[in-house]
C-alpha cells in the first residue's frame, strides 16, 4: 500500500514536471502549424524581405517590423546599458547603506510597474516632450527607445549587481593595495571579473526589451516602413501583432502568427546565447 | 567627531581626484547614473500619483460599469478572480515539478536537462507570444471563446516557469540534514517531502507567488486576445472579462477617459506597491533561515 502511494505520487511528480515542456511543445505546434503555411502561401522571402505590409493588399512583408524590432531593442540597450550597469556598480560599492535600502526597492518598484502604465506614461510624458524638442508627432524610435531603456533598467541593475556582488572582495581589495583609486579598483577590476553576469543581464535587458509590445505600441507610430531616422515613425514585430490581431482573419490573421513565429525564433536565439553564457561561467 | 573626519577624508579624496582626472570621471559617471535612475522612479511615480488621485471618484468603485460611469471595480474584482485561479492552477503544478527535479529526478538525467530547458524557454517568451497562443488553442481550438476560462489557462502557463524556479531554488536551499534526519527516522520519500522539505520551502514558494501575482496584475498582451475586454463581471468561466490593466488599455484606446486611466494607473501602482512590500517582508523574515551566503 505505501509502495503504491509512493509510486503514484512519483508519477504524479513527474506529469506534472511534464507540463512544461507539453506547453512549449503545444506553443511550437499551434504557432508553427499556422505560421509555416502562411509563410509558404507568402513566399518566404517575400514574407521576410518583403517591404510593405499592406494586408488589404495581399502584400504581407515584415521586413521593416524585423528592423523597426531591431532598432528600438538596440536603442533600448544603448540608454538601459550606460545607465543600468554604473547604477548596479553605484548600488554594489559605492552607495552608503541608508541610501541603499531606499534605491532597491525603488528599482524594485521599476521592475513591477505594469507595461500598460509605462506605455501611458510614455505617451502623456515623454512623447509631448518629444514634440517640443523635435516637432514631428512625437512618436518613433527616439521615444520608444527612450521608453524601453528604462523599462530594462531594473532588469540590467538587478542581474548586474548580483554578478558584481558575487566577485571575490579580494580582487578589489588587492586593486586597492596597488595604489589604484576606488572607482578604478571597482571599474578595472572587479567589473571585469563580472563580465559574464553582465552579459547574462544585457541579454535579459534584450529580451525584455524586443518582447515587449504593449507600451511599443503606445509611443512607436507604428508605421509598417523602415525608419529613415531617430524620430520616424517605426513598428515592432510584437506591436504588429497587438495592432491587428483583434481584426483579422484568414492569410492575414495567419500572416500575424507567422510574425509571432519570427519573434519566437527571436527569443529561441536569445535563450541559447543566455545559455551559453551562463555555462561559460561555471 | 564623525562628522568631522568624514569632512577631512572627504577634502583629502578631492585633493586626490585632482591628480587623477579619470577616476574622478569615473566617480561622476556612477553617481549621475544612479541619479538618473532615482530620478526616473520618482518621475514616474509622481507624475502618476499627482495627475490621478485628484482623479479617484468613489462612483469610480461601483459594481457596474457603464459608459457615463466607467467604473473599475468589475475590472477588479476580475484582477482578483483570474489572479487566484491562474495561481491555484500553475502553483500545485509548479511546486511539484520542482519536487520531481530536486527531489526525485537522478542528477544528470536527460529528462531533467530537457525539463529545465523548456522551462528556461517559458520564461523567456514575450507575452504577446503567450496571448496569440491562448487565442489559437482556448479561444479557436478549444472553443472557450473569449473568456476568463481561456485568460486563466494562459496565465497559469505563463508564470509556470516563475513557480518552478522560484520552488527550485526554495528546496535546494534546504539543507541536506534535514533530508537525512527524516529518512534516518524511518519516514519514506514522500512524508519527507511533505512533512519536512516543502514545509521549511514555504516562504520561497511564497516569494514565487507574490512574483505570480505581480506579472498577472501587470499583465495586458497575453490577456487582451484571450479573456477579451468586456467589462462587466462574468457570471460564468465562459464569459469575457477583463482586468485592471486591459481596463485601462481599453480606457486609453477610447481616447475620452484620460482622467480615469489615471486613477486606474494609481491603484495599479498601489497594487504592484503592495505586492512588492509583501515580498520584501517575506524575504526579510525567512531570511536568516533561508540566506544561501
Amino acid at each position: 500500500m505505501q509502495k503504491l502511494k509512493e509510486a503514484s505520487m512519483r508519477l504524479v511528480f513527474l506529469v506534472c514536471a511534464m507540463v512544461s515542456v507539453l506547453a512549449v511543445i503545444l506553443i511550437c505546434v499551434f504557432l508553427f502549424a499556422k505560421g509555416f503555411p502562411a509563410m509558404g502561401e507568402i513566399g518566404v522571402p517575400e514574407f521576410l524581405f518583403g517591404m510593405r505590409w499592406k494586408p488589404t493588399q495581399e502584400l504581407y512583408g515584415i521586413f521593416p517590423m524585423i528592423i523597426g524590432s531591431i532598432y528600438v531593442t538596440a536603442g533600448a540597450i544603448l540608454i538601459g546599458v550606460p545607465i543600468g550597469l554604473p547604477c548596479a556598480v553605484f548600488m554594489a560599492y559605492f552607495c552608503p547603506r541608508w541610501l541603499y535600502r531606499i534605491m532597491k526597492p525603488a528599482t524594485d518598484l521599476l521592475a513591477g510597474i505594469p507595461s500598460i502604465v509605462y506605455g501611458f506614461f510614455g505617451l502623456t510624458v515623454i512623447v509631448p516632450l518629444m514634440q517640443r524638442i523635435f516637432g514631428g508627432s512625437g512618436k518613433g524610435v527616439l521615444t520608444a527607445s527612450i521608453m524601453l531603456g528604462i523599462m530594462i533598467l531594473p532588469t540590467i541593475i538587478s542581474v548586474s549587481e548580483a554578478a558584481i556582488r558575487a566577485v571575490p572582495k579580494s580582487y578589489y581589495e588587492g586593486a586597492l593595495a596597488l595604489g589604484a583609486t576606488h572607482e578604478r579598483g571597482v571599474y578595472r577590476t572587479v567589473l571585469p571579473a563580472a563580465k559574464s553576469g553582465v552579459a547574462a543581464a544585457v541579454i535579459l535587458g534584450i529580451g525584455r526589451a524586443i518582447g515587449e509590445a504593449m507600451a511599443v505600441k503606445m509611443v512607436a507610430g507604428n508605421q509598417a516602413i523602415i525608419p529613415n531616422s531617430l524620430l520616424s515613425g517605426v513598428r515592432t514585430l510584437t506591436s504588429n501583432i497587438v495592432l491587428e490581431m483583434g481584426y483579422a482573419a484568414d492569410l492575414h490573421r495567419e500572416a500575424l502568427i507567422a510574425t509571432a513565429v519570427v519573434l519566437f525564433v527571436f527569443i529561441l536565439i536569445i535563450n541559447l546565447l543566455f545559455s551559453l553564457v551562463k555555462r561559460r561561467e561555471r | 567627531m564623525a562628522i568631522k573626519k568624514q569632512k577631512a577624508s572627504l577634502l583629502e579624496k578631492l585633493k586626490q581626484y585632482k591628480k587623477r582626472p579619470f577616476s574622478l570621471f569615473l566617480f561622476l559617471f556612477t553617481w549621475l547614473a544612479a541619479l538618473i535612475t532615482a530620478a526616473a522612479v520618482l518621475v514616474i511615480i509622481c507624475y502618476i500619483l499627482i495627475k490621478g488621485i485628484p482623479s479617484i471618484k468613489p462612483e469610480l468603485f461601483a459594481l457596474k460599469y457603464t459608459s457615463e460611469n466607467v467604473s473599475m471595480m468589475p475590472a477588479i474584482i476580475n484582477t482578483v478572480i483570474i489572479t487566484s485561479f491562474s495561481l491555484l492552477i500553475a502553483v500545485p503544478i509548479g511546486v511539484f515539478s520542482a519536487v520531481y527535479l530536486v527531489e526525485y529526478a537522478k542528477r544528470g538525467n536527460r529528462l531533467v536537462k530537457i525539463i529545465r530547458t523548456t522551462t528556461e524557454t517559458l520564461a523567456g517568451i514575450p507575452s504577446i507570444v503567450y496571448g496569440l497562443f491562448g487565442f489559437l488553442i482556448f479561444v479557436v481550438a478549444l472553443g472557450f471563446d473569449y473568456s476568463v476560462l481561456s485568460g486563466v489557462l494562459t496565465l497559469a502557463i505563463m508564470i509556470l516557469p516563475t513557480m518552478v524556479r522560484t520552488t527550485e531554488e526554495a528546496l535546494l536551499s534546504v539543507p541536506d540534514s534535514f533530508r537525512e534526519g527524516s529518512f534516518g527516522l524511518g519516514a519514506g520519500r514522500l512524508r519527507t517531502v511533505f512533512r519536512v522539505i516543502l514545509p521549511s520551502a514555504v516562504p520561497g514558494i511564497l516569494s514565487g507567488v507574490i512574483l505570480s501575482c505581480g506579472r498577472i496584475v501587470g499583465e495586458t498582451a497575453a490577456l487582451i486576445y484571450t479573456s477579451g475586454t468586456v467589462a462587466g463581471i462574468p457570471s460564468s468561466p465562459f464569459d469575457s472579462g477583463r482586468t485592471l490593466s486591459v481596463h485601462m488599455y481599453a480606457l486609453i484606446n477610447e481616447g475620452i477617459y484620460t482622467e480615469q486611466a489615471y486613477a486606474t494607473a494609481v491603484i495599479l501602482l498601489l497594487a504592484v506597491l503592495i505586492i512588492n512590500v509583501f515580498s520584501g517582508l517575506i524575504a526579510r523574515k525567512f531570511s536568516p533561515k533561508t540566506e544561501k551566503r
